[in-house]
């Protein structure tokens, strides 16, 4: 895939502190449309706040965020509920750990909760829509089962068709599969590399190796707060630069 | 037709009629300003006033025959006051009797101004002289002293200083008892219990009101007096101090019932009629007065036979009536009051709940001024006594210039109050929703209202399902509570019943039944919801 000149998510200069705690130091990070990124290194290394920063979770103390057409500027200011967030939040759609979809909503109604409540759309297109996002999770016949009554890689599905309803332009995946026994992790990464044919453009937080070879463009390596690897998987999963990165591989792959 | 003429020939044909021509000449003439504003100040056509039915035999207490109505010697002395005043002013005047709790009758006419007038054996005294306007008499009362049948010991007050005597909390036979220096007085709250007790052993003396001992003991073959009756003492109808009109209009027509006979005639029904009546008449009228009450000039009584017969009141009317009140009697008025509880609770609830939302929310995600001010409420809220609450919003309110009515009183008295605890229940719930959650939303593109409204509270409001039942129930039985604002609900209704019937069992189980059969439908309802949309795992 070739990069068009013009990257669709642009992290520059972003700096985060959490009290004294510096937890993203002066990062910059460019995304171009349809690329899959994935985002790995050590614990703690600032990866999920990388990740919140881009959506709008957290503040930033500096640099900017663009997604899309929309700035985010880093000057520690409350986000609030600014109309430019609400804008970035649909842009790119965001996929937690532990899914979060809303229990006391049936899978159907989960994935046309945002629809229906922030794009307006008439019922009849949402539930059409949740439907066939449902199939194509391979969850169409369990569309009025609730949040309870699914396995943990189900859940998972139901919550990237919530997302995905929004018709975003980009995922943000943090760890999705930590949670799923192995044979779980498989649907939910069959259904990330089905996206990514699609041309969605994907970063995904991840410790799978395996996953990060075979499917993304690039793998960023994020460690106490600094990129300190940005390159193909081959290169970087590899052969990598730094000592650090070589450390963490072989303490992930043993 | 000329009123005055209708008036005269009106008047003339009643006191035909009630063996008393010679004193026609009492009525001089009226002021016709005067008339006028008694006529604007009766406007509505109604003058309602204040006692307190629950047993207070022969006062005012449900007819055993009807419990809807209310009867007693101050009934119909009211009712014989008002067709006076009614006739006086030349229009068309209802009395009309209005429950009250008689503790509260002073606030109740005062404060709240449910009524216009007191007439519940009210005696002066130094608590409410200045307060009131205070009538004329209209019954002179010694204060009977009442023994168990085989007493020995006790052959006066004095004898019982170092006796246990039961007596009406705060009535003047309290203070009586206090002055004599008896070191253990048992205060009850109705005329019933302590001569219930005085028949158990309980306690060694009763001493109250002759009229109560008329009705109460005095047909009580286990009990007698043990003395003459003492203290004598008068009481008066109680309007309020502005209300000088009314008053004097009052104090003129009681002067007419003494004069026709109207009063002796009503005292000797009840079996209250005795020589101590000779200490009413006053003023200008008094001699008429004192013949009209029965006495010859010399303030003699006068032979009973020369009076009109009158049909009295069987003096074991109390102990009679308890067959009267049978199930279909009691029945329809226990549930009555069962609706008011349901009513009341429900009501209260609705309040409760959304200041208690307004609260939890405050408390949750507003500005630093305003979490305070919710934490404050509930803090406060939680930390004194519902009665404090009742009792202020009731008979404070108007002194703050605002008018309100018993049963809105209670409804928000019970919703602010409950409101402190469903904040904190609601609080609770939620917080535990995990922040996930909210990020979940907000991740979605939601406003963090819509979050707050479409993820979050109906997940908290399925946690505080079973606590909120619980305060339900609970408030079911506190709702008993408001019965000291002149509310009638259930556990009162019993307790009049109870005390006018002396089924204390019966009908304590059938109220038992009543709270049990609204309590346990919500419990299974809540269950049940619980069940349908309880925390799902
Ligand atoms: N809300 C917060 N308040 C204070 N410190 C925080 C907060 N969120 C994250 N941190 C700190 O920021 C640092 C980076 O956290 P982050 O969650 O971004 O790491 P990570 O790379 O995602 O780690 P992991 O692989 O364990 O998920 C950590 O030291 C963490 O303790
Ligand atoms: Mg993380």
């Amino acid at each position: 895939m070739s990069p068009s000149p013009q990257p669709f998510i642009a992290v520059q200069g972003v700096t985060k502190r959490f009290a004294d705690r510096l937890v993203l130091d002066d990062v910059s990070l460019d995304i171009y449309p349809g690329e899959t990124v994935a985002l790995i290194g050590p614990s703690g290394g600032g990866k999920s706040t990388l990740l919140r920063s881009i959506n709008a979770l957290n503040t930033i103390d500096a640099g900017q965020i663009k997604v899309g057409e929309h700035v985010l500027a880093g000057n520690g200011a409350s986000l609030g509920q600014g109309t430019i967030v609400r804008q970035i939040r649909c842009v790119v759609g965001m996929i937690f750990q532990d899914f979060q979809l809303f229990p006391h909503l049936s899978a159907l109604d989960n994935v046309i909760e945002g629809p229906l409540r922030v794009l307006g759309w008439s019922r009849d297109k949402a539930v059409a829509k949740g439907r066939e996002l449902l199939d194509r999770v391979g969850l169409g016949d369990r569309s009025q089962a609730f949040p309870d009554q699914l396995s943990g890689g189900q859940k998972q599905r139901i919550a990237i068709a919530r997302a995905l309803a929004m018709e975003p332009r980009g995922l943000l995946c943090d760890e999705i599969t930590s949670a799923l026994d192995p044979e779980l992790k498989h649907e939910v990464l069959e259904v990330l590399s089905d996206l990514k044919k699609e041309g969605m453009t994907l970063i995904v937080v991840t410790h799978e190796i395996g996953f990060a070879r075979r499917a993304a463009d690039r793998v960023v390596v994020l460690c106490g707060g600094k990129i300190i690897e940005d390159g193909p998987p081959d290169a970087v999963l590899g052969d990598p630069k730094s000592a650090r990165t070589r450390q963490f591989l072989q303490n992930v792959l043993a | 037709m000329f009123p005055t003429l209708r008036y005269w020939l009106t008047l003339t044909a009643v006191l035909f009629l009630g063996g008393l021509v010679r004193t026609a000449s009492v009525c001089a003439a009226d002021d016709p300003a005067y008339i006028e504003r008694l006529r604007q100040r009766l406007s509505s056509g109604i003058l309602k006033w204040g006692g307190d039915a629950e047993a207070s035999a022969p006062y005012q207490l449900r007819d055993p025959a009807d419990p809807e109505r209310v009867i007693g010697f101050e009934v119909e002395i009211a009712d014989a006051l008002v067709a006076e005043i009614s006739r006086r002013i030349e229009r068309p005047l209802k009395a009309e009797f209005v429950q009250y709790n008689w503790v509260s009758l002073e606030p109740g006419l005062q404060e709240t101004k449910d009524f216009d007038m007191i007439l519940a054996g009210f005696e002066k005294n130094a608590d409410n002289t200045g307060r009131v306007a205070f009538t004329r008499g209209y019954y002179v009362y010694g204060q009977q002293l009442v023994v168990r049948a085989d007493e020995t010991r006790i052959k006066s007050l004095s004898d019982c200083v170092d006796m246990r005597v039961a007596t009406l909390a705060g009535a003047l036979s309290d203070r009586i008892l206090q002055e004599v220096g008896v070191k253990q007085i048992v205060g009850f709250d109705t005329q019933v219990e302590p001569y219930r007790d005085l028949e158990l052993g309980r306690v060694d003396a009763a001493l109250l009101d002759y009229p109560i001992y008329t009705f109460y003991a005095a047909p009580n073959p286990r009990l007698k007096a043990a003395c003459p009756p003492t203290h004598q003492n008068t009481y008066h109808a109680a309007l309020r101090l502005d209300d000088r009109d009314l008053t004097a209009a009052v104090d003129d027509a009681l002067s007419q019932l003494m004069i026709r006979g109207t009063l002796r005639d009503i005292l000797r029904k009840w079996r209250l009629w005795n020589a101590d009546q000779r200490g009413l008449p006053d003023g200008k009228h008094r001699e008429a007065e004192l013949l009209g009450l029965g006495f010859d000039a010399q303030g003699q009584p006068v032979d009973p036979a020369t009076l009109p017969p009158v049909q009295e009141i069987p003096r074991d009317m109390i102990a009679e009536s308890s067959d009267h009140w049978t199930f279909d009697v009691y029945f329809p008025v226990l549930l009555r009051a069962a609706g008011m509880t349901v009513q009341l609770t429900f009501a209260s609830m609705a309040v409760a709940m959304a200041i208690g939302l307004l609260v939890a929310v405050s408390r949750l995600y507003g500005p630093a001024p305003l979490r305070h001010a919710a934490l404050c409420y509930v803090e406060f809220f939680r930390g004194i006594p519902l009665l404090l609450v009742l009792y202020f919003i009731y008979y404070g309110a108007p002194n703050l210039g605002f008018e309100i009515s018993a049963i809105p009183a209670a409804i928000l008295g019970f919703g602010i109050v409950y409101a402190a605890y469903e904040a904190e229940v609601y609080r609770s719930a939620i917080e535990s929703v995990p922040r996930g959650q909210w990020e979940a939303g907000r991740a979605l593109g939601m406003a963090d209202v819509q979050v707050f409204r479409r993820v979050i509270f109906p997940q908290a409001f399925r946690t505080a399902l079973g606590p909120m039942t619980n305060d339900f129930v609970a408030m079911f039985k506190d709702t008993s509570l408001v019965s000291v604002i002149a509310v009638q609900e259930l556990t009162k209704e019993y307790l009049v019943l109870a005390r006018s019937s002396f089924k204390f069992v019966e009908l304590g189980l059938l109220t038992a039944a009543l709270y049990m059969a609204m309590s346990i439908p919500l419990g299974y309802l809540s269950r049940y919801l619980e069940r349908r949309w309880g925390p799902k795992r």
